[in-house]
């Protein structure tokens, strides 16, 4: 898979914790931060997901001139079940170096880990196929890792 | 603020309300600033009718940040060296969860003071959406 540059900024780490209602003042106020332990804006531990926004492949987000399998004129935008419909987030699992500052660029490199198989009764055959990414910073450092399991279900969870 | 080991006992707990009657429109704002626009989680007539859901529901990754708003006020910023999750359950729009860390052990690593944390996020009916565990660096 290729390297993604992931430039840091403030804007989005700020946007980011807005998403997850969380109004510590160390996510988006430059001068409170600046005189907290911190020593400066940081970023929310689960922030690195947001590197999908610099992917220019990344399969969940529409492009022009593509066809996008949500909604349109009819329920989906493509014939048949799209391929991505049964793929749920089972597991994520961060290693932190250190925290992420905006003015990092970091180089991020994700390799395919282990695969298995499972039986549900909820959602019949699960296929679990785990992925690892490691951000480098512009110093060439490790800052962290992820470790993400995404699951695809023979069908939709029951709810029973 | 950050803990100290000294204050810490195993069994301690500490609980957060993260989110009360999660919006759809939260969903969306989180879809927006991480980048994943699966209908799954902000097309209602897709996923009722294609995916076969009976709604919409959240990012497990809006549950992680949920439930990471707690961790922090815990243990205090930047002190994280690991954070991890499994997604037990959907979480849906209309979904109130409460967030708890337990102590599970206070260490000692090269002169450096820890703390291991058991992670559980629950909605308004008990189910437990997030289980996990986390991390610390923490004061003597």
């Amino acid at each position: 898979m290729a390297k993604i540059t992931f430039p840091v900024e403030a804007t989005h780490i700020m946007m980011f914790a807005r998403a997850i209602g969380d109004t510590n003042p160390v996510y988006h106020d430059a001068e409170a931060a600046k005189k907290s332990e911190a020593g400066g804006v940081i970023a929310p531990p689960s922030f690195a997901q947001a590197v999908a926004q610099f992917d220019p492949e990344y399969y969940l987000r529409p492009k022009p001139g593509q066809k996008w399998f949500g909604s349109g004129k009819t329920p989906s935008g493509v014939e048949g079940k799209p391929s991505s419909s049964g793929g749920l987030h089972a597991e994520q699992h961060y290693e932190y170096v250190r925290p992420l500052r905006p003015g990092d660029v970091l180089t991020v490199e994700t390799k395919p880990g282990k695969t298995w198989e499972r039986e549900s009764k909820r959602a019949g055959k699960l296929t679990f196929r785990e992925r690892v990414t490691e951000y480098r910073d512009q110093k060439g450092e490790l800052v962290m890792v992820a470790r993400g399991v995404g699951v695809t279900t023979e069908r939709p969870v029951d709810q029973g | 603020m950050a803990l100290k080991a000294s204050a810490l006992k195993v069994g301690d707990t500490h609980s957060e309300r993260v989110v009360e009657n999660l919006s759809r429109t939260q969903i969306v704002q989180y879809a927006g600033v991480s980048g994943d626009y699966n209908p799954l989680h902000t097309d209602e007539v897709y996923t009722t009718q294609v995916a076969g859901y009976p709604s919409v529901f959240a990012h497990g990754m809006l549950t992680m940040g949920l439930t990471s708003k707690m961790l922090t006020n815990y243990v205090g910023d930047g002190r994280l060296t690991k954070f991890g999750v499994r997604f037990t359950n959907q979480v849906w729009p209309g979904d109130t969860l409460d967030a708890t860390a337990t102590v599970e052990a206070v260490r000692d690593e090269g002169g450096q003071r820890f703390v291991d944390l058991k992670l559980s996020t629950t909605n308004q009916d008990g189910k437990e959406v997030v289980s996990g565990s986390a991390t610390a660096r923490i004061d003597p």
